[in-house]
């Protein structure tokens, strides 16, 4: 679905500019803002921070303001430490955490969008529904059909370690949304957050379902749209590599008919 | 407004359990490019600014002919596989998606009949 324009209600506009804040050392922030309750289209509102009172991370800045200057500022966030996955976020034109994202890290005006090519819920919040469905439409869950041991499945140290760089995801969407081909055909692909969780379950000692879960994943679009851009593994804010996690799928593929 | 759940809508038509097949055949094809365009190269290398009668005998060479044909066999297939990709990367409308993908199919057949038309032509006339 290459869509190389904007649709006209969804061009962004020159927004407001809020009263700076005082202070010595001040940042401004230029931030996408949209209102579904507004027939207006999305804008781009200007801030200025006093960054000496303030958290050194994104996030810091974001609860400033609408703490202090605009309590209509809309976004997610929770953990505030990398591992809810909440306060993902197009910052200085990369898909990160604003809680990990350092503010010395970006250089002049800081830029906050939400993530690209996702429905917008309001301002920085991003329809999550299709990319949590084809999370579930993977069955993340152990399936087994062994009878239920006593106590817990075994797992050995070896196989277990398998499991390192791709238990950590935090499902931010950072990576999917950075992918172009996600960006073109995310109804169909599943996208490199996704295809690092079927991987996760595929390599796992203790899961029965292997062969049922690569018959599921072993589709031109569902699979095979990664080309290898590698634009997830640049994004992802835990340092994971899905793109690594999906060319083990397709050797998986591979290993079952040569 | 759509009334399908989001699942149904991410399930869609079900896995077509293909796609493994058009993805290897496209790596063995980049693979055999490599020495086919390397002895291609060489061919014209070699045949540039030479009387026609030397160009002749190369190309009338069966071990050059057997290459070439190769090479025009392996890129045309792969050229199909790529620009099938880029067809269903960028195209959604499935009418003309499939006509796209019926013309890449005609185009590359036609490449790769007539380039081995013309080496077998070469091949001959010596």
């Amino acid at each position: 679905m290459v869509q190389l324009t904007l649709p006209k209600n969804s061009q962004v506009q020159p927004g407001k500019s809020w009263p700076a804040q005082d202070g010595d050392t001040t940042r401004q922030f230029q931030i996408y803002r949209y209102n579904p309750d507004s027939p207006d289209n999305p804008k781009l509102d200007t801030y200025t921070v006093d960054t000496e009172n303030c958290g050194p991370m994104v996030l810091d800045a974001l609860i400033k303001i609408k703490n202090e200057i605009d309590p209509t500022l809309t976004f997610r966030r929770s953990c505030r430490e990398g591992i809810c996955g909440s306060c993902s976020m197009n910052i200085d034109g990369t898909n990160t955490l604003a809680c990990l994202k350092g503010l010395d890290e970006i250089n002049g005006t800081v830029k906050i969008y939400p993530l690209p090519h996702m429905p917008v819920v309001k301002d920085l919040v991003p329809d999550m529904t299709q990319f949590y469905t084809q999370h579930r439409s993977i069955e993340p869950w152990l399936k087994t059909e062994t009878t239920e041991p006593r106590k817990e499945w075994l797992q050995s140290h070896e196989d277990r370690e398998k499991l390192d760089g791709l238990y950590e995801c935090i499902l931010c969407a950072c990576c999917s949304t950075s992918c172009p081909s996600y960006w073109w055909n995310g109804d169909r692909y599943l996208g490199p957050a996704i295809l690092l969780q079927a991987y996760r379950w595929l390599i796992d000692s203790r899961d029965e379902a292997t062969g049922e879960r690569l018959d599921d994943l072993e589709d031109p679009f569902r699979l095979y749209r990664c080309h290898t851009i590698m634009n997830c593994a640049k994004a992802c804010p835990k340092g994971l590599n899905p793109a690594k996690a999906i060319a083990e799928v397709k050797k998986m593929m591979l290993e079952r008919r040569v | 407004m759509s009334l399908r759940t989001p699942l149904s809508k991410v399930r869609g038509l079900g896995s077509a359990k293909d796609g493994t097949e058009h993805w290897w055949h496209q790596r063995v094809t980049a693979v055999a490019n490599i020495p086919l365009v390397l002895i291609f190269a060489f061919v014209l290398i070699n045949s540039v600014g030479k009387p026609h009668a030397e160009v002749a005998a190369l190309l009338g060479s069966p071990l050059v002919v057997i290459a070439l044909l190769m090479m025009i066999g392996s890129i045309t297939w792969h050229m199909r596989l790529g620009m099938q990709v880029i067809i269903e990367d960028y195209i959604s409308s499935e009418g003309r998606k499939i006509a796209a993908l019926m013309a890449n199919t005609f185009f590359c057949a036609a490449m790769a009949v007539a380039g081995g038309f013309a080496i077998l032509k070469l091949g001959f006339a010596s």
